[in-house]
């Protein structure tokens, strides 16, 4: 065994780990610039159904979302089991998406108005009652550009 | 003389870089926003006076969705697997069949005249149908109206609609207009207290 032993190093050197940082800070860089920041906490549980002809929203900044479903456990007791509409943080009810439309669309520049769409991520087991009142409001607000949030149908075989 | 400077100990650089690294991780989503885009009709104006615009019979198709989500389209219930097929057939109607829809013909830009479907669909739920039902026959209804004009691209310029250029597209939606509309949800007795 000792045949192998290597005369010249009789030491090992200490790994150099002076390029571990860059290389930290590019994954971070890559991170950074991909990503975005979670905008809302959300307060409803919403599970999206699936769809299969989907379309990506290309600019995220333009969107506002509208989320629909029940309750999460902790507020049940104070809101109750019944599909409720969340807006930025808070349970709202119909009445308050008009001023959640005015909001986000002051929020944005005069040329991106027009683009603004609004996504309704709406839990699959919410009936159709509530999200309906939602798209009658959009409609009154002029809020016309509105998308399903959907998830991806992985690709299923009939037989 | 001042001595020389020590190299900087920059050992603990892939930490602080770890560190903020694992912070953007956790604090950011990077899942892309995927959904079913349409347009609402905007609102009728309550003061002008309503134009109906007639719509021959044999051009509307009625998919309704009830409240245990069954499904009935076109006068008849059928299964969501049947929809898409069915929904093509009334589009297109191959055959020149007196009871489904007519053909106009129509010059389109850079393209020249051709027959277009004057087909509409109209989509109506009520209010207790599931929102998964409702997506899916969107999703079905959206599906047979892309897989006609990707057979209209297929035929026209040999690609599919999503590889065609621009113009091409345009030349698609045209030709193969998208009437999907929805009912106007009917006032079942209750709400719209507005302040």
């Amino acid at each position: 065994m000792a045949k192998f032993k290597s005369s010249s190093s009789k030491e090992l050197k200490p790994l150099n780990t002076a390029s571990l940082p860059d290389i930290v800070f590019m994954l971070l860089f890559f991170f950074m610039i991909s990503v975005s920041f979670r905008q809302t906490e959300t307060v409803v549980t919403v599970k999206l159904p699936e769809a299969t002809e989907i379309a990506k929203l290309d600019r995220k900044d333009l969107a506002s979302y509208i989320n629909i479903g029940t309750p999460l456990t902790t507020y049940q007791s104070q809101y109750g089991t019944d599909a409720r509409i969340q807006l930025n943080d808070a349970f709202s009810n119909i009445d308050d998406i008009r001023d959640f439309i005015a909001a986000s669309r002051e929020s944005m520049s005069e040329a991106d108005r027009p683009f603004m769409t609004v996504a309704l991520k709406v839990d699959e087991n919410v009936r159709m009652g509530i999200v309906t009142d939602v798209k009658q409001e959009l409609r009154r607000c002029s809020a016309l550009r509105i998308m399903y949030s959907t998830r991806r149908k992985a690709e299923k075989t009939y037989f | 003389m001042a001595k020389p400077a020590g190299e900087i100990n920059a050992g603990s650089m892939a930490d602080i870089a770890f560190l903020l690294l694992i912070f953007f991780l956790v604090t950011t989503t990077m899942d892309v926003e995927t959904g079913i885009q349409r347009r609402l009709p905007p609102m009728p104006d309550e003061n002008q006076k309503q134009e109906v615009e007639q719509i021959n019979k044999r051009n509307i198709m009625v998919v309704l969705i009830n409240q245990s989500d069954r499904l009935f389209a076109g006068g008849q219930e059928m299964h969501i697997t049947m929809l898409k097929d069915k929904v093509k057939e009334f589009i297109v109607n191959p055959a020149d069949l007196p009871d489904l829809p007519e053909k106009r013909e129509r010059n389109i830009e850079d393209f020249g005249p051709i027959m277009v479907s004057r087909a509409v669909v109209s989509l109506q739920n009520d209010r207790g149908t599931s929102y998964d039902a409702y997506i899916q026959v969107q999703n079905e209804l959206v599906k047979a109206f892309n897989e006609v004009r990707d057979e209209f691209g297929m035929q026209h310029f040999g690609k599919k609609y999503n590889s065609l250029d621009e113009d091409q597209q345009r030349i698609v939606r045209e030709a193969v207009p998208m009437n999907l509309s929805e009912r106007e949800p009917r006032e079942v007795g209750t709400r719209r207290r507005r302040r």
